[in-house]
């Protein structure tokens, strides 16, 4: 079955500073991915390239059998591609609720399968505040909202996309055992939903528990890609995380 | 078709000691929006400022503008001191640089050419000195001296900068501070301090630009304006914040600008810098050298 | 209040102020008059691309000429009547906007910022050495001995049309803040990235903010050529517009359309009063501390001042 995403020999440089080399990858519908690596190995800006904010120089990404070559971000997020961002980027002069508005006007009303109304969309909103646990902070500003809480909008408004992938970029930095354990239930429940999601993340046990398949970037290029316990036997993965 | 000769080759060379001017003119918005990411509109402005405070010194106390330069080093360094202070608690710290910044800037540009206006008045202003009226003869080329004199310090005001920046602690700190402000911190050093300290230097560098500028030609307030474009062009020409660049896209808007203005006519000088700055940002946006 | 309630109360509040001015005798009531309006307009074209969207345009001065000057050389042509030029005033700087957008608005604000005055001073260039239009010289436009449909001199005449301008500008502004381009525009200026991940066209939305807020500004420059009856680069490209055009928005609040109009009327009759009264220089060097003041002080101006004491209390 052709894979849902696939990268194939995706480069990146800054200047003279190579982020990304030769990286290949394929996403297969439906399928739950981790993505780890040590800090500055390059996931974010793999993240960027395949979604859009940064133009790699070498390899093609392909979404759903698209090239998605010189596609703008909106236009990836419009054929299925969501991403969530690591830092929360919130729309801070709207509420929480309109802040959802935004994808569902901006994405899901942009694809000629869908048009919803006003009042459907309204539902909507109400309904993934719920998903995510926002349902009584829908009026308040991104500035009342606490750091777990600012995550979880950052999910909402990326499942608020309708995509079919999500990549959810270090979604569970900095939070408690219980938190992390809400945004994995979270992103369980997306999966069963038929969501196809990648995992990015630097929390061994969410990514462990979560991934049918991981994949090791280590200073930019790919060091492992199989099964999750296979992986994190490999020696050089452990040399990676353990010899720093 | 030798008058022609004659002209082209005169206009080159006085593109060229023109577009060593224009590096000292452009070397603090290398600093301040090369390294710092501080869009500073205003820096014309300070030329401007720097050129009048030369003309007064010369006026009433016959110094040299060169020397007036340099005296007012200190002053404009404060000054710079001064105003990178009000910027960063109004701006930086608060993260909302873009918008506010940009309009503090223009304001202060603003302010600046109508105080200027209401202590001098609109006419030119000029200074003298020596070296301003002979001309060195090289063939059919002339080299006026109130362009070589100029031209002389610019480099050398430049070339200094350059060997401060790479030779010196605070010099590298800097350079290290307009790629990766968090390693800075790290390393113990305040990064605020360490931008301070560049801005501060890039408005000193409009003393000495702006007592050139008035060497070269007569000032009045409102030609800012003018610099403004030729500026960023020669900025983002260059490459932000890279001094080879920098020189290079100063010569060049040199040369361009005294070609157009002697074939054909000193008014369309303005839209050149302006013009090759729209194109530049339209098509090559990380400049000639590129990044 | 739905859209088109508003505009119909936008009508009735035009057709009230004029019908009050019928009164008014003293010319001079519409000669400041103008100068106020036309700040209304220029403040509210100007945040609608500043304000809503987060891209400062320096540039103002040179949509406005262009606008003016095309005056100009439709006067010269045939002397059509004011509504062709006021629509062809607005086309010259909405297409005009639309080429730099196109050019620019891929890059960081602050680039576009800079090119703005770039276009500036280039469009000064073009038309100072353009003899058609006057050049450096200037031109002399001759007024029409009587102002079409209108009873009364022709200035109190320019009075009503700019204030029909001002009126539409604050409709057009009002409709796009509570639309799904206001939405869009919002998500720019709060962050431009994630608006593109969350499927924003910013691009697209850009430059349909550049090019209405420019063809506004052409529009609210096409009766100059009228009012000044001398037009020369140095009246139509002045810097004093520029930075009132950003200063009135700042002072007054960027959020909607109410800022630009409060900042404008204040701002404007202040400096009505302060050219008549003490020097046009000085006056100049107020409207700068004022911009300067506002931006460091009060960044979301009057109205953002009254509004964070309000959240503060509501907790």
């Amino acid at each position: 079955m052709e894979a849902l995403l696939r990268v194939e020999n995706l480069g990146k440089r800054f200047g003279g500073f190579v982020a990304l080399e030769s990286i290949d990858l394929d996403v297969a519908q439906g399928e739950r991915l981790g993505l780890i690596g040590p800090n500055g190995s390059g996931k974010s800006t793999l993240v960027n390239c395949i979604s859009g904010t940064l133009r790699n120089e070498t390899g093609t990404v392909q979404f759903d059998n698209r090239r998605m070559d010189g596609l703008p971000p909106h236009q990836r997020t419009r054929l299925g591609l969501a991403r969530s961002f690591q830092l929360p980027k919130p729309f801070h002069s709207m509420t929480v609720a309109e802040n959802l508005h935004v994808p569902l006007l901006y994405t899901v009303n942009a694809r000629h399968e869908t048009h919803l109304s006003n009042a459907a969309i309204d539902r909507r909103v109400e309904e993934l505040l719920q998903q995510v646990g926002l349902a009584e902070k829908s009026g308040r500003r991104p500035r009342d909202l606490t750091q777990i809480e600012m995550r979880k909008l950052e999910l909402a408004r990326a499942m608020a996309a309708a995509p079919k992938l999500l990549i959810a970029d270090e979604a569970m930095a900095g939070l408690s055992n219980a938190e992390v354990d809400d945004i994995l239930t979270l992103l369980v429940k997306l999966s069963e939903q038929g969501i196809t999601v990648v995992l990015i993340e630097h929390i061994m046990r969410a990514v462990m528990s979560f991934s049918q398949r991981l994949v090791v970037l280590v200073a930019g290029r790919k060091l492992a890609d199989g099964p999750p316990q296979d992986v994190m036997r490999n020696p050089e993965v452990v040399r990676a995380y353990l010899g720093e | 078709m030798g008058v022609t000769l004659d002209l082209f080759l005169n206009a080159v060379t006085a593109g060229l000691l023109l577009g060593g001017f224009y590096a000292a003119v452009s070397v603090g918005v290398a600093i301040s929006f090369g390294m710092l990411d501080i869009a500073n509109l205003a820096h014309p402005a300070f030329i401007i400022l720097g050129a009048f405070v030369a003309y007064i010194l010369n006026d009433r106390f016959g110094l040299d503008p060169i020397l007036a330069g340099i005296l007012a080093l200190p002053a404009f360094y404060l000054l710079g001191t001064v105003i990178y202070r009000v910027y960063y608690y109004s701006f930086e710290r608060r993260g909302e640089e873009a918008l506010r910044g940009l309009a503090f800037f223009f304001g202060i540009l603003f302010i600046t050419e109508v105080a200027l206006i209401l202590v001098f008045g609109v006419d030119y202003r000029f200074v003298t000195a020596d070296y301003i009226g002979p001309s060195l003869h090289f063939g059919d080329v002339d080299l006026p001296m109130r362009m070589v004199v100029p031209f002389a310090v610019s480099l050398t005001m430049v070339g200094a900068l350059q060997l401060f920046l790479s030779r010196s602690f605070i010099g590298r700190a800097i350079l290290a501070v307009s790629q990766d402000s968090l390693a800075l911190k790290l390393m113990a050093i305040n990064p605020i301090r360490i931008k301070s300290i560049a801005f501060a230097l890039s408005i000193a560098t409009a003393a000495l630009a702006g007592s050139c500028l008035i060497i070269i030609q007569p000032v009045e307030p409102s030609i800012g304006r003018e610099y403004i474009g030729r500026v960023f062009a020669i900025c983002v020409m260059g490459g932000m914040g890279s001094f080879p660049g920098m020189m290079i896209a100063a010569m060049l808007l040199g040369v361009i600008e005294s070609l157009t203005a002697t074939f054909y006519g000193p008014s369309w000088s303005p839209a050149v810098a302006f013009g090759f700055l729209l194109l530049t940002l339209a098509f090559r946006p990380a400049g000639i050298m590129g990044r | 209040m739905r859209t088109w309630i508003f505009w119909l109360v936008a009508a009735a509040v035009v057709a009230g102020i004029f019908g009050l001015t019928r009164f008014v005798t003293n010319d001079y009531f519409f000669f400041a008059g103008y100068v106020v309006l036309q700040y209304v307009v220029m403040a509210t074209a100007w945040n609608i691309l500043g304000g809503y969207t987060g891209y400062v345009n320096f540039g103002t001065a040179g949509f406005y000429a262009l606008g003016a000057y095309s005056s100009v050389v439709l006067h010269k042509l045939f002397e059509p009547p004011m509504v062709v030029l006021i629509l062809a005033g607005g086309l010259v700087s909405g297409v005009v906007g639309l080429g730099m957008g196109y050019l620019t608005l891929r890059l960081r604000g602050v680039f576009f910022a800079i090119a703005t005055l770039a276009l500036a001073i280039v469009l000064e260039t073009l038309i100072t050495n353009w003899d058609y239009v006057g050049g450096s010289r200037g031109v002399y436009i001759i007024r029409p001995a009587a102002a079409p449909f209108f009873q009364g001199g022709y200035i109190q005449y320019l009075f009503l049309v700019m204030l029909i301008l001002a009126g539409m500008a604050v409709c057009v502004a009002r409709s796009i803040e509570h639309s799904k381009l206001g939405y869009g525009l919002a998500t720019i200026r709060d962050d431009e990235l994630a608006a593109e991940t969350a499927g924003v066209p910013t691009l697209k939305l850009k430059l349909i903010a550049t090019v209405l807020s420019g063809a506004l500004m052409g529009m609210a420059g096409a009766p100059l050529p009228y009012y000044i009856t001398y037009l020369d680069p140095s009246s139509a490209f002045n810097l004093a517009l520029a930075v009132n055009s950003i200063a009135m928005p700042m002072v007054g609040g960027t959020a909607n359309w109410i800022g630009p109009v409060l900042g404008a009327v204040f701002l404007a009759t202040v400096q009505q009063v302060a050219t008549v009264t003490i020097s046009s220089a000085l006056n100049l060097l107020f409207v700068g501390v004022i911009l300067v003041s506002f931006v460091v002080i009060a960044p979301n101006g009057i109205i953002g001042w009254f509004g964070r004491g309000k959240r503060r209390r509501q907790g």
